[in-house]
């Protein structure tokens, strides 16, 4: 099986994705930003860096790439993709997931280790992982997620809140200036996905723990999630998604 | 055939957070300002558009200001007309 890493001018953590997908046992491939073809890939993961330097705000002039209509048909179809920091933005800004990312509170770059925890354990993205507590780090100066109340409302009633910051004791850092909430994002949310729970963004880096050498190996619980689920649904024959996959509102 | 000089003047919108204005605001006193209050730091993009109407002009502007320029979910815009030039097609190509 084949999954693709975006390369973007200025991904930076496209080769820590392919380590980890190669690590995990799989054949990672490098998906070039111009071209919309996917190369057949079984998933995809959009990784972090500065795609296009950033400028105007991070992610919105990658929604504009060649490779982002691969994705969006993609995703449509139900394939899998990640958004990993930078990809979160993107995915955001491409309305596949909802939200916004916005300045970190502290108006200061987050580059540190933190502590994530999966909402639920029957997700694409977390059906590998153990519950408790993930030691990740982060590294962006915008991933105050955002979006209005009625919105996180119902993300949170529809299940779509897949990951909040946490303290080593999984205590939910909701308040924004909680010091395990590292950007300020609103009720403590570090992943969404998207309505048909088959495409996810989340600021913290699994692919930079993904083994032991690199700290802790707990990153590759997420990273053998994503491909679970892209061989079920390889298995399964490709099945359409259960759900809008694309356009979020106000997008 | 016109040239028409637009600014798109981009804002957080009311309500959202915006740490880039507050920080501006907690210096304030630091240059003995007392009187200046709700700042908000924005984002301004100048550019020109060719086309025949001014209506046409601003049009294209507005789907780049939706689409690129803002968010609509986190930021509001506002379009200003700086200038408007005719020109010719002689102008406008290379030089001989």
């Amino acid at each position: 099986m084949k999954v693709g890493v975006v390369t973007f001018p200025g991904s930076n953590s496209d080769v820590d994705s392919l380590n980890a997908l190669t690590v995990a046992g799989v054949e990672a491939v490098t998906l070039w930003h111009e071209s919309p073809d996917l190369d057949g890939v079984s998933a995809v993961i959009l990784p972090g860096g500065f795609a296009y330097g950033d400028y105007i705000r991070a992610g919105v002039i990658a929604r504009f790439s060649p490779v982002m209509r691969g994705i969006r048909d993609f995703a449509a179809a139900g394939g899998h993709v990640l958004g990993i920091c930078n990809g979160f933005q993107v995915l955001a800004e491409s309305g596949l997931v909802p939200g916004a990312l916005l300045r970190n509170r502290s108006l200061r770059f987050a580059g540190r280790l933190v502590y994530i925890k999966p909402e639920r354990l029957d997700s694409p993205f977390t059906r590998a992982a153990s519950g408790v507590p993930l030691e990740v780090p982060v590294a962006h100066g915008e991933g105050c997620y955002y979006a209005d109340e009625a919105t996180l409302d119902a993300l949170e009633r529809d299940g779509r809140v897949l990951f909040r910051y946490v303290h080593a004791d999984g205590r939910v850092a909701t308040d924004p200036d909680d010091p395990a909430n590292p950007n300020g994002s609103l009720r403590g949310i570090a992943g969404v996905c998207n309505a048909a729970g088959n495409v996810a963004g989340l600021m913290p880096h699994p692919e930079r723990m993904s083994e032991e050498i690199l700290g802790n190996g707990q990153g590759m619980q997420l990273i053998r999630s994503l491909i679970e689920s892209a061989a079920e649904w390889e298995g399964a024959g490709r099945p359409a998604p259960k759900g809008p996959a694309t356009v979020e509102a106000g997008r | 055939m016109s040239e028409f000089r637009f600014a798109v003047n981009v804002l957080p919108k009311p309500g959202i957070l915006d740490p880039q204005g507050r920080a501006v605001e907690l210096s304030l006193p630091h240059l003995n300002v007392t009187d200046v209050s709700r700042v908000r730091v924005g984002r301004r993009v100048e550019l020109t558009v060719s086309a025949i109407l001014e209506a046409e002009a601003r049009g294209i502007v507005d789907g780049l200001a939706r689409e690129l320029l803002s968010n609509p979910l986190i930021e509001v815009y506002a379009i200003e007309l700086l200038e408007a030039t005719s020109s010719t097609a002689t102008e406008k190509g290379p030089a001989q």
